[in-house]
């Protein structure tokens, strides 16, 4: 099995989110940098795939040269190399997203051989497009399955499973190769070992210019939703506050009595 | 004078809540348009959810009928969705911000070289267009400019006000039958089979009642109080990423960015401390209760009510007063 995983760096926000004075960007002063946690799951089968099948496995990014912290991670658990579509910083819509990730498929697929999968996060954590893999897909004619929470692959398919929209799971069947795009929950990813992360460290980054283009949606800037301003009304201490809290339940109606 | 086109999800012969969410923006958008509001409704059952319609003010539905599309085939729908979009010029085509809506929209986006817009929530009609979207599940808002012939968007879950009970007034919308040309091809990506939800479950999407627990609920085992109340009030149990991350739960019942989007009438926040990631997940809920020791944690900020306490305490107090409560 020959496996890709596109990964996305961005700030990994806890707490609440500020922003830069020019509403331009999140303020990061104060943020660590991480990838969504579907990626992370897309990186853990890529390597888990190819412990269990053999192959190689390749994680790819598009982002400022620090963007390299997110490839060492995806290294450190045991993917075995990496590329990096580096830009100058500056956003990257999903259409020029999309048009970078494959010209770097066709330049490394011409290098190294297909992929027999390429597998993305459903959806960036950051800019939350839900656009890239399929358009990666369509512009590959590749098939590509959406929301992925079970996997299978082996004898040139791949098997999926998603959550139906009514409830339940639908399940997907499909040939290589094949762009699938999974969600948190797929597995349960590993932390890096040590050693890991010091051969991670020491492994060459293959680094590509990818070439901007614009076709929107064009930013023009970022805020923060309004808070909702909702006023906590504290119903009591302990225990003792569930005679409050039921008449409330009564209050609103759902309680059914 | 441009319609609107809206990719309607329908379960049962009647269009989905998302849908109907989407249909409220995009009668909007046709009002500044000059246009009607035109439903796309695709697979069994789609005729009567048309029918339905009138009720959302849609005067014309085209019901994309095809027995290969009775199994759901993302790019098979956009397909014929692309064959309208090119026979009805419209000014905008919108889907739900749903699993299906979204991977269609973008299949259409890709096939046409068109971008696309998801999650938005307010869509000014100007030149260029002006919309406003969600970043980060919604925790940021992005202001932004779609310059396109056709405005591809998805629209935010939750976020538009559906009036449930407007009047069906008028006859039901001109339904026209449209027969889409589809290639193998686009019906390579298909749904092979189901599997049913566990019987008598209530899923958290549609409880009118959610009791989630955080990592103030400690365990696996623990999770039987809140388990217990949810039953006494009809509802589901969910839980934050800590709970799933930590197996506590399986990740089917994760609310929050990477989860699941609920909008119960009543949100139960039990030892949940409240991260920006959840708080997405749950703030369509009409109202919060939160059961926390420290009132101070983040999730007082968006809660209507709480109760100071542990939950270990508290929840099973309830519970208690609840059957006290209760006609013998």
């Amino acid at each position: 099995m020959e496996i890709l995983v596109c990964v996305k760096r961005v700030p990994a926000t806890g707490g609440r989110i500020s922003l830069t004075a020019d509403g331009q960007e999140i303020d990061i002063r104060y943020l660590g940098f991480t990838v969504s946690p579907h990626e992370e799951c897309a990186v853990e089968e890529a390597v888990r795939i190819v412990e269990a099948q053999g192959g190689s496995s390749s994680v790819l990014t598009l982002g400022h040269a620090a963007a390299q912290d997110q490839l060492r991670d995806a290294m450190a658990i045991g993917i075995d190399r990496a590329i990096l579509l580096e830009t100058d910083g500056r956003e990257f819509d999903p259409v020029a997203t999309a048009a970078a990730i494959v010209e770097a498929v066709r330049a490394q697929e011409a290098a190294h051989g297909p992929f027999d999968l390429i597998l993305f996060g459903n959806e960036a954590a950051d800019t939350g497009d839900f656009q890239v893999g399929i358009r990666v897909a369509v512009a590959l004619d590749r098939p590509v399955i959406n929301g992925v929470k079970s996997l299978t692959v082996g004898g040139g398919r791949a098997a999926a499973k998603r959550e139906a929209p009514t409830g339940g799971w639908e399940t997907y069947d499909v040939p290589l190769p094949a762009v699938v795009s999974v969600k948190e929950g797929l597995n349960l990813p590993r932390y890096p070992s040590i050693p890991g992360r010091l051969r991670a460290k020491r492994k060459e980054i293959e680094r590509v210019e990818p070439a901007w283009s614009s076709s929107g949606p064009t930013k023009v800037g970022l805020r923060l939703p309004e808070e909702q301003g909702a006023q906590v009304e504290i119903l009591g201490r302990g225990p003792e506050a569930a005679p409050a809290v039921v008449d409330l339940l009564a209050r609103i109606g759902v309680l059914p009595l | 004078m441009s319609a609107v086109l809206v990719l309607v999800e329908h379960v049962d012969g009647e269009a989905d809540r998302l849908s109907r969410e989407a249909l409220v923006l995009a009668a909007s958008v046709a009002s500044r348009t000059g246009g009607d509001v035109e439903a796309v409704l695709i697979g069994a059952g789609a005729a009567d959810a048309a029918r339905g319609l009138v009720a959302h003010g849609v005067r014309t539905a085209h019901v994309v009928t095809d027995a290969r599309l009775s199994a759901y085939a993302p790019a098979a729908w956009a397909a014929a969705l692309v064959e309208l979009i090119d026979a009805r010029g419209p000014a905008a085509a919108i889907a739900a911000g749903s699993d299906r809506g979204n991977e269609v929209l973008a299949h259409v986006a890709a096939r046409t070289g068109r971008p696309m817009a998801a999650n938005v929530v307010d869509i000014i009609v100007g030149d260029p267009w002006r919309l406003t979207r969600q970043r980060w599940a919604g925790s940021l808002l992005e202001d932004a400019e779609l310059d396109a012939d056709v405005h591809l968007m998805t629209i935010a879950p939750h976020v538009v006000p559906v009036d449930e009970a407007s009047p069906s007034t008028g006859s039901p919308p001109l339904t026209l039958d449209h027969q889409p040309t589809i290639a193998d091809r686009d019906l390579v990506v298909h749904v092979t089979g189901q599997e049913a939800p566990a019987a008598g479950s209530i899923s958290l999407t549609d409880a009118r009642v959610v009791v989630g627990g955080g990592r103030g609920v400690g365990s696996s085992e623990a999770f039987a109080t809140l388990e217990e109340l949810a039953a006494l009030l009809g509802g589901a149990v969910g839980g934050s990423r800590v709970v799933t991350s930590n197996g506590w739960r399986p990740h089917s019942d994760q609310i929050g960015q990477t989860g699941l989007r609920i909008a119960p009438d009543l949100y139960i926040a039990c030892g949940i401390s409240g991260a920006i990631q959840h708080i997405v997940g749950c703030k369509a809920a009409k109202r919060i209760l939160a059961i926390n020791t420290d009132p101070d944690s983040p999730i007082m900020g968006v809660a209507d009510y709480a109760v100071i306490g542990d939950l270990h305490q508290v929840v099973p107090a309830i519970s208690a007063e609840i059957r006290r409560r209760a006609p013998a």
